[in-house]
C-alpha cells in the first residue's frame, strides 16, 4: 500500500474526503508536536511566556479533534467504507483521540513551567527530563510521518523508542525519590516534576498506540496489547 | 500439462482463494469441485471449488459478467435449460453428485429452491401461489393445504399482511410482498437450500430490509446462497462471502474478514470501489 492508494477510487469525491482527513490528522499532529516542544522548553528553561502560550493553545488541538471526528462520521454515514478505507477511518478516529490526550499531557508539562522555581530546576535532573522530552517529540514526529507514508517499518521503529522513554522515566523517578527522602521539604515541589515526567511517559505510550493503529490500517492486524517483539513480528509478516 | 499437474495447480489456487476461511466447525451442505461451465466456446466458470456450509448465508459478489449467477444456477441445474451450456466437474448436495445421471432433476429443484431478481408470482390467488407446489405433488387435502399455506406465509413474514385476502390475486401485492410470496412458495415444498439471485434489486430499501430480516430468520431451517450486486447487503446478511471475477473465485472468506481485511488486492479494489 502506498500514498497513491487513496487516490484510486472511482469516486473522486471519496478520494478527496479520505485525503482530507489524512491531511487534517497531520495538521493536528503538527499542533501537538509544537505544543510539546514549547511545553518542554517552558519547563526546562523556565520560560513563563511560552508556558502561557501552551496553556492557551490547547483549545486548537481540541477543536481539530472535533472537526476530524465530524468528518469521519460523515464518511461512515455517506460512504460506508470497507477494507482499507474502513481501517483508515477507524485508525484516524482512534489516532485523534490519542493526539488530543497528548495535547492535554503537553499542557500539563507546560504548566510546570509556571510552577517550578529556579532552585527546583537546579536540583532536579533536568537534563534527563529534556532528553525524555526529546524522545517523546521524536516519537510524535516519527509516528505522524509513518502514518502519512503508511510505513509499517517506521511505525515499528518508532514504537521501540517508547522503551527508552519508559527507562528514562524510571531513572528520573528514582533520582527524585532519593532527593525527596533526603529533603522532605522539597516533596511538594518535586512531586510536580514527577507528574511532568509521568505526562511525558504517557505521551510515549500514546504515540505507541498510534504506531499500532498504523499497523492496523496498513496490514489489517490488531497489535494492541502485545509486546514490542510480537508487534514487530506481526507487522512484518503477511497480511493473514 | 499432465492431469496431476493441473490438479495441483487447482488445489494451490483454491487454497490461495480460501485463505481467510475456516469451515471446520460447519456442516457442509453444498460443494463444487473443479467446476467448469462453457457457453459454446466461451468458458464462463474456470474450475471453481467451494464448500457452502449448512444453515448459513453465503453471498457471491463480483462485477457484472463475472459468473456469479451462472455459478448459482449450477446448484439446482438451471443451466440445463440453456442449450449451449456445458458443464464439467462436480457439485455435491449432502455428498451426492447432483450431475449424476440417476438424479431426478425436478426432485433436485424441490430440494434446492430458487428466487429470482424480479418477483414472479403466478397469475393466481395468494393462496394458490403458495399451494402450487403441493398441488403438483398431488396434495389436495384442504386442511393440509391450509396448514402449509399458513405456515409458509408466516415463515416468509407475510401472513399478517395477507391473511384477510388470501384469495385475492397475487399481482395486487407490492413488489416486496410479491418477493416474500415467492419465498413462501419456495419453502412450502420444504426445500433444503434456497438460491437467491439478486432478490432485492427491484425493491425499495425498506422492502429490502424486510427480505434481509427474513433471510436471517430462514437460515435456521435452510441453507441460503445469495447473489447480490449490493455489497452492503452481502456485508449485512451473509456469514461467508465469495468474491468472483471473470469466472474465477478470487477470494472466499468469512464476511467479517472479507470486508475488513481482504487478502487479495482484486477483492480490495472491488469492495472499496477502486479502478480494477
Amino acid at each position: 500500500m502506498d500514498k497513491s492508494f487513496f487516490k484510486q477510487h472511482i469516486s473522486q469525491q471519496f478520494n478527496a474526503e479520505l485525503e482530507d482527513i489524512i491531511k487534517q490528522v497531520m495538521a493536528m499532529g503538527g499542533l501537538v508536536e509544537q505544543q510539546l516542544a514549547d511545553a518542554i522548553h517552558a519547563m526546562v528553561e523556565g520560560d513563563l511566556e511560552l508556558a502561557e502560550k501552551v496553556m492557551t493553545s490547547d483549545y486548537q488541538v481540541n477543536a481539530k479533534e472535533v472537526e476530524i471526528d465530524e468528518e469521519c462520521t460523515h464518511i461512515l454515514a455517506r460512504r460506508q467504507p470497507t477494507a482499507s478505507d474502513l481501517r483508515l477511518v477507524i485508525a484516524v478516529i482512534k489516532t485523534i483521540t490519542d493526539l488530543e490526550r497528548m495535547g492535554d499531557e503537553a499542557e500539563r508539562v507546560g504548566r510546570m513551567g509556571l510552577h517550578l522555581l529556579d532552585e527546583d530546576r537546579n536540583s532536579a535532573p533536568m537534563a534527563d527530563i529534556a532528553s525524555m522530552g526529546e524522545h517523546a517529540r521524536e516519537m510524535t514526529r516519527g509516528v505522524l510521518d509513518a502514518f502519512a507514508r503508511m510505513d509499517v517499518d517506521q511505525a515499528v521503529r518508532v514504537a521501540q523508542l517508547d522503551i527508552q522513554i519508559d527507562s528514562l522515566s524510571e531513572t528520573i523517578t528514582q533520582k527524585l525519590m532519593k532527593q525527596m527522602t533526603a529533603s522532605p521539604d522539597s516533596v511538594p515541589r518535586l512531586m510536580d516534576i514527577i507528574w511532568a515526567t509521568r505526562s511525558l511517559e504517557r505521551i510515549g505510550d500514546r504515540a505507541r498506540h498510534i504506531c499500532e493503529y498504523v499497523v492496523y490500517f496498513v496490514k489489517g492486524k490488531d497489535v494492541r496489547h502485545t509486546s514490542y517483539d510480537q508487534m514487530a513480528e506481526q507487522a512484518t509478516g503477511d497480511r493473514h | 500439462m499432465s492431469d496431476s499437474q493441473t490438479h495441483s495447480i487447482n488445489v494451490a489456487q483454491s487454497t490461495q482463494a480460501h485463505r481467510g476461511l475456516n469451515l471446520d466447525r460447519e456442516d457442509i451442505c453444498l460443494t463444487a469441485e473443479d467446476l467448469k461451465l462453457y457457453y459454446g466456446e466461451d468458458q464462463a466458470l474456470k474450475g471453481l471449488d467451494i464448500r457452502i456450509p449448512k444453515n448459513r448465508i453465503t453471498a457471491f459478489i463480483g462485477p457484472s459478467g463475472c459468473g456469479k449467477s451462472t455459478f448459482l444456477r449450477c446448484f439446482n441445474r438451471m443451466n440445463d435449460l440453456i442449450d449451449a451450456a456445458r458443464i464439467e466437474g462436480t457439485i455435491r448436495l449432502d455428498g451426492e453428485n447432483i450431475y449424476d445421471k440417476a438424479v431426478d432433476v425436478p426432485e433436485l429443484r424441490r430440494r434446492v429452491g430458487m428466487v429470482f431478481q424480479k418477483p414472479n408470482p403466478f397469475p393466481k390467488s395468494i393462496y394458490e401461489n403458495v399451494a402450487y407446489g403441493l398441488r403438483l405433488q398431488g396434495v389436495n387435502n384442504r386442511r393440509r393445504l391450509d396448514e402449509v399455506v399458513e405456515k409458509s406465509l408466516k415463515r416468509a413474514a407475510l401472513w399478517d399482511e395477507v391473511k384477510d385476502r388470501l384469495h385475492e390475486n397475487a399481482f395486487g401485492l407490492s413488489g416486496g410482498q410479491q418477493q416474500r410470496l415467492v419465498i413462501a412458495r419456495a419453502i412450502a415444498i420444504d426445500p433444503e437450500v434456497l438460491l437467491l439471485d439478486e432478490p432485492c434489486s427491484a425493491l425499495d430499501p425498506l422492502a429490502t430490509l424486510k427480505i434481509e430480516e427474513l433471510m436471517i430468520e430462514l437460515k435456521k431451517d435452510y441453507t441460503l446462497v445469495i447473489v447480490t450486486h449490493n455489497m452492503q447487503q452481502a456485508a449485512r446478511v451473509s456469514d461467508y462471502t465469495a468474491f468472483m471475477y471473470m469466472g474465477e473465485l478470487i477470494e472466499y472468506a468469512d464476511t467479517d474478514t472479507l470486508f475488513t481485511s481482504p487478502a487479495k488486492k482484486q477483492t480490495e479494489d472491488y469492495i472499496t470501489g477502486r479502478f480494477g
